[in-house]
């Protein structure tokens, strides 16, 4: 059906991003495509678990299983926008939560006055006018989770050694999407990195891994050092734009510190199997 | 929900479940469930403040748990119980929660106020005796600008206190 | 002129009403409208949805400053469904909420002057095609130079200025004024400081979108509107409609949250009105969030500079203030905001010889007006942090220091204004207590911060030069029930419970039993509406007049039966009444005492009274983030009397609530021309986990001309948070943030300074050379404080 109707219609699952945007007028479509008749479930295996696209955020925040196991998943989930959003919002829709950018998440009057940017209607960038590509910021919390976490198809897989933790910064306790985030995923024998991802939110146009730092912390120690040093690589990629809150400056500033406060978490964590 | 100026607009016949009666309709699909509760059902209890999701004036309960009725589509809830805060009282008795808040001058302009009851009232079923940071957390989505959110906290425990 | 004589003090009230013996006044009662407002059952504007009801979108200027060449809305006229669709020339009459800035249009047809200005306006039957209609008007413009910024409005404009009036380039207003002599204190003082802040722009975010809803029946209009005040939206109707008064209608609907920003008439109402006067249908608008953003009169962006001289043991000498208001495109209220962020920095201090210098300009941005503490929190968010530094530099605890410098009760400041009730000194004595400031450690990363600050109990003067009552209640007995009327708005703060009190307790009744019928210009006599915090003290007073009046009707009908009136029940004492009376009406009104000073400027800041708080941050700031965490906050707040202390304690603490949104999070933005932000996602408002513990502190001073003692309380306490916010910061990290909202990132850059050596503050470098008029020179009061302008 979606294939007949072609760009004129889009899917929906809770509808908390898809129809804020309707009303901006950021998508132009005749037809939303229910998702509703997808499963909604959480099957819990032994040492694996998958998680239904359609399965609320609030449940999946709340799910015994996953807190045990897959802690930073839990998180990411239990930290997106507010709790009304989070009993509609899917987990499925968080994971294609389109890009943002405060020249674009705005009504189409405001969009107009401002004059089009090239990511709906017009064809520059007004962030980087001499940019040839779009800007606009990965803001989904648990899609660099699920990148750490090497999620296909959101079944989460869990070794015995296996940690998560996700940090998220933004100005208020609720609601705000992040301005930085760290998702990190790791697997220690004694206090020693035998495997690492750290994924972050809301530096680039999508969840950006930092590569340099997971290299760094392989066979590592997890102390003090370590995480100040990884942080410190981790942070180096990430290039945010004054398309989001407070500046980007200070943005940049911060991935640091969530990063380090995220493998602090890791370090502090048991393992993921004795919750 | 704003859209082209498609006037053959498609409409469906939907049968919704509001505050346990069973209601029949003939709507615009692409109309919002606050847009339904408020013009074609006259329940404007259900107030809004930004009919963008990032308020929490509108929230209503879907099945017990609160959402935003101004991004939900009635097509999407049939068969769903709707809770709004009409729905709230046990016919000419309020619900505790409405009587505390009511004591305790938790309301002032009381335009935050059915959406920040309803957000109570779901918390309260599923946690009897909730911490205030248990509170402060399920009401997060609920934004209030009068009360600096005091009193309505102390309502919550009073009520909390008084249902058990 | 001369001074109103005082209703009976305390001590002196008749009966059993004297003293403590008060039945309803000062209990925790619930709010009258209570029940309504938590079943959902109160009507709010947009909740009304007459029959047959068109619904009207307003198309808006896309640029900040244009002329408008033409506008063509053939195409608009042609989408079924649209019913009528104006523009400026339809509505071409000036209105504004001062007399001297009647500089607004409804709908704009020359000149656009922020984004967000009316052009034109469209009625159909639903909202979609009236927004389609809107889409579908085509207008041409030439675009301006636009002007964002104070000193961009201090210089000389590129194309043309933004309004026709006013002083050189885009100044809008000057003040100056000296009250003694400045200067040879300065030279004498032990020590003299300077200092530059800056207040950004914010707005009141009411959760309620802006509704008006108007009919057109027998010629004659009635609106429905979410306004602060129904009979300045009355006046403003009558004259863009060119209708009498009498043929036009306005009801308070029931109201979602103002907090200053629903006080101008505005655009939308007048545009209702118009369209169901030419389609004979009810007509309803809505704002749109983002119009909301726009309708605006919110916080005037200030710069200001302030330099203060003292003796070596922090005795202020004399103070020179200046202050620069950024006002956005039109007059709004601003005339009085400038004066304002002069008036009552002497209102808390004893200063014996200050001068004021303010500016306001035009910019192009929506209209700033007057938002909670309308003016006065700029100047109180200089003037608290200034003598704190103050202290610092002579080594004295700041406490201490502003403690050397309250006012007294009972005294008359330099600038003629008449202080009487003042519970500074218990205030902060409650605050210091119970937060323990004074046992406080240093402790890198905490800290805790105090302030004080000061709000009229409604403004002396009106908005237009007349010698009526401010405000007029009629009281109606009639077979055992009793009716209230009264013009006055409950916008929330719960002004219809005090009425409701008052009438309650001279009567003997309980609020409940008070029918009320408020807000409504055909059936209730005047009442200048919500907002200077004036309707407690002034309606309060009217209500408490009438309420005398119809009881002592009630005991002298029961005393000639030969009872005596505590031993009958209502009931009977008004069959006797009515049976000896006839129609049992009486009215009650309330005039402010004519106390402003003899000079040109003197209306704005005069109040019967003023109320005190003090309050006490506490917070955790961590160096390396710049993320601030409150923790707690204490405020003590001299509301003179609670007349109910549920309400007083839901004003303070929403109070609080507000001066930490502004202290830490909300900013009136703009870029490229726009407003930065017009939502409710990107416009930081706190939410629940923002919030900390506040501990309030209700002190009563009881005034001699409040009704039962009472003063305000929706203001005030909003205006010592911001200040004690920054010293509370400087306690725990050493550096001062002189400017408003304190962001980490402006705390972080000011501890990288710090750490240069270069000096540890994060704020505006300098204030600009304006070219204030030359200083008028004011005679300051003689020490007597009964003396009066007219004595002099
Ligand atoms: C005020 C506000 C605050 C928010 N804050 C946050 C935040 O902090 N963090 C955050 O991450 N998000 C935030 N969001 C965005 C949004 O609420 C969440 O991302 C949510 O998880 C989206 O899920 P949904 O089911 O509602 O998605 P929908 O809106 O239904 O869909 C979003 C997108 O995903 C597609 N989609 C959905 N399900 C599927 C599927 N199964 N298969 C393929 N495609 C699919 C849709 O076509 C659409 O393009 C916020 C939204 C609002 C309005
Ligand atoms: S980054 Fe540039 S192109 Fe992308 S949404 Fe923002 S302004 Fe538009
Ligand atoms: S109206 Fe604001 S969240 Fe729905
Ligand atoms: S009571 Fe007014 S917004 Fe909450």
């Amino acid at each position: 059906m979606a294939a007949e109707l072609g760009s004129r219609a889009m899917f929906v699952a809770g509808g908390t991003d898809l129809f804020p945007k309707l009303k901006r007028r950021q998508f132009e479509i005749d037809t939303v495509i229910g998702l509703d008749f997808l499963p909604r479930e959480i099957h819990n295996g032994s040492n694996e678990c998958t998680v239904d696209a359609g399965v609320t955020l609030a449940d999946a925040s709340r799910d015994a299983h996953v807190n045990a196991r897959f802690k930073g998943y839990a998180d990411a989930a239990g930290l997106v926008s507010s709790p009304p959003l989070r009993n509609a919002g899917t987990i499925g829709g968080n994971l294609c939560v389109d890009t943002r950018c405060n020249y674009y998440d705005m009504t189409y009057e405001w969009r107009k006055a401002a004059g089009f940017c090239m990511k709906k209607d017009g064809d520059i960038c007004l962030v980087a006018p001499s940019s040839p590509r779009c800007w606009a910021v990965s803001s989904s919390d648990t899609a660099p989770m699920a990148i750490a976490l090497d999620v296909m198809s959101l079944r989460l897989r869990a070794t015995p050694e296996m940690r998560s933790a996700y940090v998220k910064l933004r100005r208020r306790g609720s609601i705000d999407f992040p301005i930085a985030g760290a998702a990190v995923a790791a697997q220690l024998d004694g206090d020693i990195v035998t495997s690492c991802r750290i994924v972050l939110s809301a530096v680039a146009s999508y969840p950006l891994q930092a590569t340099a730092a997971e290299a760094f912390l392989k066979g590592k120690r997890l102390d003090g050092e370590a995480i100040d040093q990884a942080a410190e690589l981790a942070a180096r990629p990430a290039k945010p734009l004054d398309n989001a809150d407070l500046t980007h400056f200070w943005r940049k500033r911060m991935v640091r510190v969530v990063v380090e406060q995220a493998l602090h978490r890791i370090s502090d964590q048991g393992a993921g199997f004795d919750g | 929900m704003k859209n082209e100026l498609a006037r053959d607009v498609e409409r469906v016949v939907l049968f919704l479940d509001v505050n346990g009666e069973r209601r029949d309709l003939l709507l615009p699909v692409h109309k919002t469930l606050l847009e339904v509760l408020r013009e074609d059902m006259q329940l404007t209890g259900t107030k809004h403040g930004c009919e963008l999701g990032e308020c929490g004036t509108c929230t209503v309960l879907i099945d017990g748990r609160p959402e935003l009725s101004c991004l939900l589509l009635p097509v999407q809830l049939q068969g769903r119980a709707i809770t709004t805060i009409e729905g709230m009282a046990h016919g000419a008795e309020l619900h505790p929660l409405q009587t505390a808040f009511a004591e305790l001058g938790a309301a002032q302009c009381g335009y935050c106020t059915p959406g920040i009851l309803l957000s109570a009232r779901s918390l309260l079923e599923s946690n009897a005796k909730p911490s205030r940071d248990e509170i402060r957390e399920a009401l997060a989505g609920n934004l209030c600008r009068c009360t600096g959110y005091t009193k309505i906290i102390e309502a919550i425990e009073l009520a909390a206190g008084r249902m058990k | 002129m001369r001074d109103r004589p005082h209703p009976p003090l305390r001590g002196d009230l008749p009966g059993e009403r004297g003293g403590e013996n008060l039945k309803v006044v000062g209990r925790p009662l619930p709010r009258v409208d209570a029940a309504a407002k938590v079943t959902g059952r109160a009507m709010y504007a947009d909740d009304l949805l007459p029959a047959r009801t068109l619904h009207c979108r307003i198309l808006r200027s896309p640029h900040p400053h244009a002329r408008i060449l033409s506008i063509d809305t053939s195409a608009a006229r042609r989408i079924p469904g649209v019913v009528a669709v104006i523009t400026g020339s339809d509505l071409p009459i000036k209105f504004g909420i001062l007399p001297v800035t009647q500089d607004e249009r409804a709908l704009e047809h020359e000149k656009v002057r922020y984004v967000g200005d009316p052009i034109a306006a469209v009625a159909a039957t639903d909202e979609e095609i009236a927004a389609a209609a809107c889409d579908a008007i085509a207008v041409e413009y030439e675009v301006l130079e636009p002007v964002m910024s104070i000193n961009a409005a201090l210089g000389v404009p590129k194309d043309e200025r933004i309004q026709d009036y006013g002083g050189p380039n885009n100044v809008h207003k000057f003040v100056a004024l000296e009250f003694g002599e400045v200067e040879g204190v300065f030279e004498r003082a032990d020590h003299v400081r300077e200092d530059v802040f800056f207040f950004q722009g914010n707005t009141h975010l009411p959760m309620e979108q802006h509704s008006a809803v108007a009919t057109y029946i027998d010629g004659k209009v009635t609106l429905w509107s979410s306004t602060q005040v129904v009979h300045y939206v009355h006046r403003a109707l009558a004259k863009v409609l060119e209708l009498p008064m009498h043929r036009i209608r306005v009801i308070g609907a029931a109201h979602g949250g103002g907090f200053g920003g629903k006080t101008d008439p505005f655009a939308h109402e007048i545009i209702v009105a118009k369209l169901a006067m030419m389609t004979g249908r009810p007509v309803k608008c809505t704002l749109t969030r983002e119009e909301v953003f726009y309708a605006h009169r919110g916080r005037h962006p200030v710069l200001m500079w302030v330099r203060t001289g003292v003796t070596r043991d922090g005795q202020i000498t004399a103070m020179h203030f200046r202050t620069a208001l950024d006002g956005g495109a039109y007059g709004s209220y601003g005339v009085a905001s400038t004066f304002y962020t002069g008036a009552l920095q002497t209102v808390t201090y004893d200063i014996p010889a200050y001068r004021f210098e303010g500016c306001r300009v035009f910019t192009n941005k929506p209209p700033c007006g007057p938002k909670r503490g309308h003016g006065t929190p700029q100047p109180r968010f200089a003037l608290e942090l200034h003598l704190e530094k103050i202290a610092h530099d002579l080594g004295i605890d700041p406490v201490e220091l502003k403690r050397r410098n309250f006012v007294k009760p009972d005294t008359r400041t330099v600038n003629w204004l008449r202080v009487t009730s003042c519970g500074l000194e218990e205030c902060t004595e409650k605050v210091m207590v119970a937060s323990r400031f004074r046992e406080r450690k240093k402790q890198a990363g905490h800290g805790m911060g105090f302030a004080i600050s000061s709000y009229l109990s409604g403004a002396g003067t009106a908005i237009y030069w007349n010698d009526m009552p401010h405000s007029e209640v009629q009281i109606k007995v009639d077979r055992g029930g009793v009716t209230a009327y009264c013009g006055a708005m409950d916008i929330g703060q719960g002004s219809d419970s005090v009425l409701a009190t008052i009438v309650a307790e001279e009567l003997g009744l309980q609020p409940a039993d008070v029918r009320l019928v408020t807000a409504d210009t055909d059936t209730t006599p005047i009442d200048l509406g919500s907002y200077s915090s004036r309707v407690t003290f002034m309606a309060g007073n009217a209500a408490l007049e009438a309420a005398r009046k119809m009881r002592a009707l009630l005991v002298e009908a029961v005393e000639a039966g030969g009872h005596r009136f505590e031993d009958v029940t209502f009931e009977e004492a008004s069959i006797l009444a009515e049976a000896r009376f006839g129609t049992l009406a009486t009215a009650g009104s309330y005039t402010p005492p004519k106390i402003a000073g003899p000079y040109k400027g003197s209306g704005v800041g005069p109040s019967p009274a003023y109320s005190y708080s003090a309050c006490v941050v506490d917070l955790d700031a961590d160096a390396r983030t710049g993320l601030i965490t409150v923790n707690k906050v204490w405020i003590a707040h001299d509301v003179g009397r609670a007349i109910n202390p549920l309400l007083v304690e839901g004003q303070v603490e929403g109070s609080v609530y507000m001066g930490l949104g502004e202290a830490l999070m909300e900013e009136q933005a703009f870029r490229k021309g726009l407003h930065k932000w017009p939502s409710m996602l990107e416009y930081k408002s706190p939410t629940f986990l923002d919030m900390p513990e506040v501990e309030t502190f209700i002190v009563e001073t009881i005034d001699p001309e409040g009704p039962y003692g009472a003063k305000e309380a929706g203001q005030g306490p909003l205006l010592p948070v911001p200040p004690a916010v920054c010293a509370a910061l400087h306690d725990a990290l050493g550096v001062w943030i002189d400017e408003i909202p304190v962001t980490p990132e402006k705390v972080v850059e000011a501890l990288r300074r710090k750490e240069k050596g270069e000096p540890a503050r994060y704020g505006p470098s300098a204030f600009p050379s304006i070219p204030y008029p030359p200083t008028i020179k004011v005679e300051p009061p003689p020490k007597d404080p009964s003396a009066t302008a007219a004595s002099i």
